[in-house]
């Protein structure tokens, strides 16, 4: 997303956000050590670090754990219902760019209830940033299988381990028309996880960012391998992607130079079976964008209304003797 | 008119072995005077009838008839040609009056080939001893099958009293063009012009305007088959009318029923329209979205019912109020996110054209079957305002008015049309555009510091909303319990002080509604009571049963959620009520209903737990809409308290 002139304005009034002025006064309900705090936390620094006035951010989910995270943050937010906030969050943008737009979503909501959703916001590209809370299980309904779960998860609705290969949001997303930017980031390395939502950020077009959140009350220790293991990482590197600080260049040893250009590449990337990539798997900001295509070529004015009424009227018009059309409505 | 719209012509009907002679003998005297005929043109579809009663109604209402058209529409896009199914084409009701509805029987009908015009002798909509003209060059096709059907469906239609005609028009029209498949309608709109004493300069006028987008070429050639049409019936034909027509007085507009809800939309100012495609629904957003970009505005075609209301809720959260529209499985589909919208209080216009259900049902033909589904869809206690548009004109302004009603109470307005109006043409007042049609623009303005998200004032119900962009106004909205401050709250308080508030803009807007009018005398035997399209056909059949001295009069209701005090007071002045509806009722001569069992048409139903009046109620779901004859038929048995028909016939 680019930062509009309107927010520029904004800025040289009143730049001095702090981190407090991002959260709402309602206090986290997540379980300790849910990955969803370490999300919130990196979205209330970007907003800080971009100066994003919290009147202009306006934050939109489905209904989940995650969807969860609108409540706690001081901006505009929207709690929609399950699998719907894309379509929400995109009648938000289609006349408002002057918002920024954050879309939290979990891995039952956007890959199975809204599925459809997620495929059609990836074709529209508008100008928004959507986070993929993806802790592999339904936490908000209490443990059942979701589309990412691993095959074999002992769930409630899968007492016996689920029987579905999981599907691969990665390769989904990379798959769909119009793709412009795919970033998968884990919520255990802060810095990564801030890193990855600027960029995701400063991308024009629609931004899928697939974190990977522990979910400790129904998955417990189920990223432990990734997290334990910093060589299971691999850290997609680029001079357009991450660029990683020496402090984690040193744990994160397992690197691979990425050009987010490249979508061969980054499909296979989002295949690997061992290894969890992570980084800017694709970026392209030169797709159009649904927005700016159907942003209306003249504002709406009564004049133009009424002008407009007149034409097509014309066009059926019947006339009393003697009298004719204002315009020729052909 | 005489009885029942009955009408019939002093036309003798010629005998079969001179019938060519007729054809042959040159118009004789002067053109019989009528006061309305209802003309149906059907055609193969591809063939252009529809075209041609267009072009017809278009030029009826430009001499100053009061005109109705409703399109025949065949069940598939491409039906196979000469069958039965794939009859196409126009009814245009045509009068010296203001036309409310379709009428009753066809007068006259002009067919392409003998199976679609046996297609509308077998849904009985033609007038016995109507006038038939019939296209002859099936007579002596290749195949001898065809040719075998043709005699024998025109031996049965002369046998059966009907006055046929048969023209050669495609003989005729090779005369002018290559392929006639694309030039006889013209021809036919010639010959009805001839038949109907239309005025030539107009007639021309309008094939100008319906090839407009069309090079010259193809303007001539149509205006030369459309001479062709209209000389080849002066020496032909000697069937002529004249309907009188009262001159045109003030500007007017001819649209259908769709095209005027899009219009409503671009002048009720709201700014995005969000939909997927579903008939009958579908031709209106097809209007708007040639006109909409042209005011800076975006029709969005959504991945599914879902989204279009999803998004169409975020554009309205977001600023000004925004449309959603659709059909009836559109609207099933939808429900939750409406249910959304009235627990978040973002106001809404969904407009569902209904079509018969349930399920995909009737995708092209008329019922008022969402009634109960646009007033209690959406699960939990979720008042909405509902309102039905009740004829073309009423499309235009019910969208300005529901759209002011939304953002008032930032509430959730369903309109109710119906196929029978989406593609019904009728001449009404031309607009003169008002600007406060449009909405304000969005406020941006702090928010007063001591200010909740929801300050319910306890008279209204309203609470004023916060727009994003407005300084101060940060909450989070959610579609769960939630108090002032939209925050998530599950006591049991906090959740009834929400659901008072809902209910009570409900409350506050019914204060303000006005009853409509009784159409008849203020009191007497009988009181029909609709809603929607039926009004024409109500009200031009009580006209005629008090034109014959039965106490009968018509009350329709515009607004259905909430409904306008009143109805009791005007309904005890009646010996009886029922109402009169295009949608299902258990028929009481079934053996297994009985008065524990049987299921109302849906506004008996709400009367009846409303006022516990006894309000009985007829009508059918044929996928027809209902017609003046069928109701007068139905309320004088109500009279007579004989128990009506099951589903009228
Ligand atoms: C239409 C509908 N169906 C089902 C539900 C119940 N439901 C709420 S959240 C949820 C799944 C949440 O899982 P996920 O999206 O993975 O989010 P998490 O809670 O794990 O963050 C379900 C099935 C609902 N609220 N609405
Ligand atoms: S159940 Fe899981 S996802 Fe939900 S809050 Fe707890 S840890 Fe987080």
């Amino acid at each position: 997303m680019t930062a509009s002139m309107s927010q520029c304005l904004m800025q040289m009034v009143q730049t001095d956000y702090q981190i407090a002025d991002y959260q709402s006064d309602i206090t986290p309900r997540w379980c300790t050590g849910c990955g969803d705090n370490a999300i919130l936390t990196a979205m209330q620094r970007l907003c800080r670090d971009e100066q994003l006035p919290p009147e202009k951010t306006v934050c939109v989910s489905g209904i989940g754990c995650a969807s969860r995270l609108p409540h706690y943050m001081n901006a505009y937010g929207f709690h929609g219902i399950h699998g719907r906030a894309l379509p929400i969050a995109e009648g938000i943008k289609i006349r408002r760019p002057d918002l920024s737009v954050f879309v939290t979503t979990g891995d039952g909501d956007c890959c199975s209830i809204g599925a459809a959703h997620w495929i059609h916001a990836v074709r529209y590209n508008m100008n928004m940033t959507m986070l993929l809370h993806d802790n592999n299980v339904y936490g908000l309904t209490k443990k059942q299988a979701s589309p990412t779960s691993p095959k074999g998860l002992k769930s409630n609705t899968t007492p016996f381990g689920a029987t579905l290969n999981p599907l691969n949001p990665l390769s989904v997303t990379l798959g769909i028309s119009n793709v412009s930017f795919v970033a998968q980031v884990p919520d255990w390395i802060p810095e990564l996880l801030y890193d990855v939502l600027s960029k995701a950020y400063h991308h024009k077009g629609f931004s899928f960012i697939r974190i990977l959140q522990r979910c400790p009350n129904f998955m417990n220790h189920h990223f432990d391998a990734a997290v334990q293991d910093p060589l299971r990482v691999r850290m997609l590197t680029h001079a357009d992607g991450l660029r990683l600080k020496p402090e984690l260049s040193r744990i994160y040893k397992n690197q691979e130079t990425h050009d987010p250009l490249d979508l061969n590449r980054a499909q296979a990337l989002a295949m690997l079976d061992e290894e969890i990539p992570v980084g800017v798997l694709y970026s392209n900001p030169h797709v159009p964008c649904y927005d700016e295509l159907r942003k209306g070529k003249r504002p709406s004015t009564p004049q133009l209304v009424e002008t407009v009424l007149n034409e097509e009227f014309d066009k059926v018009g019947i006339w009393p003797e003697g009298q004719q059309a204002t315009s020729n409505g052909e | 008119m005489t009885e029942y719209g009955m009408q019939t012509s002093s036309h003798d009907a010629p005998p079969n072995e001179e019938r060519t002679a007729l054809r042959k003998s040159p118009a004789s005297g002067p053109a019989e005077v009528i006061q309305e005929h209802i003309v149906e043109i059907v055609s193969d579809s591809g063939e252009g009838a529809q075209r041609c009663g267009q072009s017809l109604a278009s030029i009826a209402a430009r001499s100053g008839h009061g005109i109705w058209t409703v399109e025949i529409i065949p069940a598939e896009i491409q039906p196979p040609h000469r069958s039965i199914a794939g009859a196409s084409g126009n009814r245009v009701r045509m009068a010296a009056h203001k036309v409310t509805n379709v009428g009753d029987k066809a007068d006259l009908v002009i067919a392409f080939n003998e199976q679609v015009l046996l297609s509308r002798l077998n849904a009985n909509e033609i007038k016995p001893g109507a006038t038939i003209l019939i296209e002859e060059m099936w007579k002596c096709d290749k195949d001898p099958a065809v040719a075998e059907n043709y005699e024998k469906v025109t031996a049965e239609v002369r046998s059966k009293g009907y006055k046929l005609f048969e023209i050669p028009m495609q003989t005729e029209c090779q005369k002018y063009v290559p392929d006639p498949t694309k030039g006889k309608n013209m021809f036919v709109l010639g010959i009805l012009c001839t038949i109907y004493s239309l005025d030539t300069a107009l007639a021309e006028a309008q094939v100008r305007l319906t090839f407009a987008k069309k090079d010259q070429k193809i303007v001539d050639a149509n205006l030369e088959l459309l001479a062709a049409g209209q000389a080849w019936a002066a020496e032909n034909l000697s069937v002529r009318y004249m309907i009188p027509a009262a001159p045109v007085v003030k500007p007017q507009i001819v649209t259908n029923g769709n095209a005027a809800l899009a219009l409503g939309v671009v002048a009720s100012g709201m700014e995005v329209c969000s939909m997927y495609p579903i008939t009958p629904a579908t031709s209106a957003s097809h209007y708007l979205s040639t006109i909409f970009e042209k005011v800076g505005c975006v029709v969005h075609q959504a991945e599914d019912e879902i989204s279009a209301a999803t998004f169409a809720i975020g554009a309205s959260y977001a600023g000004k109020c925004a449309v959603t529209i659709t059909s009836g499985p559109g609207l099933s589909l939808k429900q939750e996110a409406i249910g959304l919208a009235v627990m978040t209080e973002i106001p809404l216009v969904v407009i569902d054209v209904q079509r018969g259900g349930p399920s995909t049902g009737l995708p092209t033909k008329v019922e008022q079957g969402d009634m109960m589904s646009a007033m209690f869809g959406s699960h939990g206690d979720a008042p909405k305002v509902v309102m039905a548009v009740d004829s073309i004109e009423d499309c235009f302004y019910s969208v300005i008015t529901a759209r002011k009603i939304a953002e008032t109470f930032n509430m959730v307005v369903v309109i109710l049309s119906d196929a029978a109006l989406s593609t019904a043409q009728q001449p009404f007042d031309r607009p003169e555009f008002n600007p406060d049609w449009l909405a304000p623009p969005v406020n941006q303005s702090a928010v007063p510091e001591d200010a909740h998200p929801y300050d319910w004032d306890e008279r209204t119900g309203i609470a004023t909303r916060f727009i994003p962009g407005q300084p101060n106004g940060m909450h989070c909205l959610t579609g769960l319990a939630h108090d002032r401050d939209s925050h998530v709250a599950y006591d049991p308080q906090i959740n009834e002080e929400g659901l008072l508030n809902r209910s009570r803009k409900l409350a506050a807007l019914q204060k303000t509604l006005r009853l409509a009018p009784v159409y008849g005398d203020e009191e007497g035997d009988l009181l029909l009571i609709g809603w929607g399209s039926t009004r024409g056909a109500i009200e031009e059949a009580v006209k005629i049963m008090r034109a014959k001295g039965h106490k009968v009069s018509s009350l329709h209701l515009k607004f259905i959620q909430p409904m306008a005090a009143g109805i009791d007071a005007v309904m005890k002045r009646f010996g009886k009520v029922m109402t009169i509806e295009n949608n299902w009722n258990d028929p009481e001569s079934d053996p297994l209903i009985d008065p524990s069992n049987r299921r109302y048409s849906h506004l008996a139903m709400l009367l009846r737990s409303r006022w516990l009046v006894d309000v009985d109620c007829w009508g059918n779901a044929r996928g027809q809409p209902l017609k003046p004859a069928e109701i007068i038929e139905a309320a004088m048995a109500k009279l007579d308290d004989k128990k009506p028909t099951a589903g009228g016939q």
